[in-house]
């Protein structure tokens, strides 16, 4: 028999989570002996990468979009805040063909793989609103190239890649939020089913 | 009942053998390390591009021919965007996605509404103070019906442009023509850096929507040779590259690879087809697990023995 504390929304809840992801499986101290190669190191390169992105784009964010264009403290922010995305891209796309060559979908990890793959695309739409947003001459052409694509599919009635404002809003607040999110639900994911295991081969 | 047959390229069975230790917080440490220590690295020796964004006044200044033709392209509707079509406006249906004859732009219609000689010209020229030639330049060209416009375009089309000291002068015009002083006012008030305050979308102080002056100067050809001199333009791998030498937009060399084979380099629907084929590729790489064929390419290349050769070789 349920007991009123049971039946709470809270207890409820965590038992679900617990049940999901128990802690050994969040934050495990072995793994399987088959991890044994250096494509396993470039997932955990891109999350490093991310955290790298997100605390230089604070730092930009925090002085304003026209401060690295004044400023040689704010240049150098910028340049980490470039070179953390493009060794994030690098790792990441690294981190994807390693894992479509393991078929890392298999067993049941169908939406892991969705989840990152989806996350590869929302990391691209998010660094091509930065880029959009720099207001020099790469942000200037940039968009005005852009803009022919975009409009062309319907999209640029809504996507206005030649509006400062909102390609800045949308590089700072939507598309990150986006991409953080489904970058957890994509670990969280991972740490639930483990790593897949290799193709059973017949031994001849 | 009979139990569904193992599929080799979507079931497993999962992992019953060995275990090794894993400490994935220090895994995590070492790795925020080396790419933080990375990071820092490249961007103290490399740095990053920041060309200094170009003004109208700039443009007018650098080449005010290109800039007084541009302003005549508006006044005219035979610029670019003049013709454009949606989300700007109904000049043109725009391009159709393959086969399909689908005008999705136009399907979608005008939601940032531009009438080229009102926005890039009469609007802007409209605010000027105190100038009592260029009023009735407007007012005449205002009052005037399409064939007696269409009458003074022509005239100044074939007269011949000069500039000096800072005022462009067309020359043998009739004495009614209206659009002489509207090209040379707008010239003046570009040069003197008013107009691209002027042409920011939404008026007053505050603006963070630059449309009107962005559309206004990609119509122009000074912009386009500025970007050719550094190896942005779209048959030079455009809009994924920077500035200088620096890797760009890397992950974008698919998008970009299409404008640059046929039949995309030719065509007038290449945005359109371009951008069809990537929703398609990326829909394909999204849904990988759940495509025959598709999902048997790792099984099938093997490559995965690479991966895994020590389990493979028995070292595991």
């Amino acid at each position: 028999m349920s007991t009123t504390i049971d039946r709470q929304w809270t207890t409820r809840l965590r038992r679900r989570l617990v049940e999901q992801l128990p802690p050994d499986k969040a934050l495990p101290d072995t793994q399987p002996s088959y991890v044994s190669s250096w494509i396993y190191v470039f997932g955990i390169v891109t999350l490093s990468a991310l955290v790298m992105v997100i605390l230089t784009g604070f730092v930009l964010a925090i002085r304003g979009p026209q401060w690295w264009h004044q400023s040689a403290i704010g240049h150098y922010v910028n340049s980490l805040h470039l070179w953390s995305v493009e060794i994030f891209f690098f790792a990441m796309v690294i981190h994807l063909w390693g894992k479509f060559f393991m078929a890392a979908w298999r067993g049941h990890r169908s939406l892991t793989w969705v989840t990152g793959a989806v996350t590869f695309a929302t990391s691209i739409a998010t660094a091509f609103t930065g880029y959009v947003s720099q207001t020099n001459f790469d942000s200037q052409w940039i968009s005005t190239q852009a803009k022919d694509g975009i409009n062309a599919t319907g999209a640029g009635a809504f996507f206005n890649v030649l509006n400062t404002g909102q390609m800045l809003m949308w590089h700072i607040v939507l598309l990150p939020l986006a991409a953080v999110v489904l970058t957890a639900v994509h670990v969280v994911m991972v740490r639930r089913k483990g790593v897949v295991p290799p193709f059973e081969e017949v031994t001849k | 009942m009979s139990r569904k047959s193992f599929n080799p390229d979507c079931d497993v069975r999962e992992w019953t053998g060995a275990q090794r230790p894993y400490d994935i917080l220090k895994e995590g440490a070492i790795a925020l390390l080396v790419v933080a220590l990375l990071t820092a690295g490249l961007a103290l020796v490399f740095g990053s591009p920041d060309e200094k964004q170009v003004t109208i006044q700039q443009w007018s200044s650098a080449d005010p021919v290109d800039f007084a033709a541009t302003a005549y392209s508006e006044l005219a509707g035979t610029s670019g965007i003049a013709g454009y079509g949606a989300p700007y406006n109904n000049a043109s249906d725009g391009q159709f996605l393959g086969v399909t004859h689908l005008y999705l732009a136009k399907m979608v219609g005008v939601h940032i509404p531009i009438d080229p000689a009102r926005t890039f010209v009469l609007q802007p020229l409209g605010t000027l103070p105190d100038a009592p030639t260029l009023r009735f330049a407007l007012s005449t060209w205002k009052n005037a019906s399409e064939t007696q416009r269409g009458a003074w375009l022509d005239e100044y089309a074939k007269a011949s442009l000069s500039f000096s000291h800072g005022h462009l002068t067309a020359a043998p015009l009739s004495l009614s023509n209206p659009v002489n002083e509207l090209i040379a006012s707008e010239t003046a008030m570009a040069r003197s850096g008013a107009l691209d305050s002027t042409m920011g979308t939404g008026g007053g102080l505050y603006t963070t929507d630059y449309t009107n002056v962005l559309l206004f100067i990609a119509d122009g050809g000074w912009f386009a040779t500025l970007a050719d001199h550094q190896h942005l333009l779209g048959d030079q791998w455009g809009m994924m590259n920077e500035t200088g030498s620096y890797p760009g937009q890397a992950w974008l060399w698919l998008y970009t690879f299409w404008y640059q084979i046929h039949p995309f380099s030719t065509s007038g629907n290449a945005d359109v087809d371009a951008w069809g084929i990537m929703m398609l590729l990326t829909a394909g790489l999204i849904l990988v697990p759940y495509i025959p064929g598709l999902r048997s390419i790792p099984r099938r290349t093997k490559l995965y023995r690479v991966i895994w050769r020590d389990h493979y070789a028995g070292r595991v």
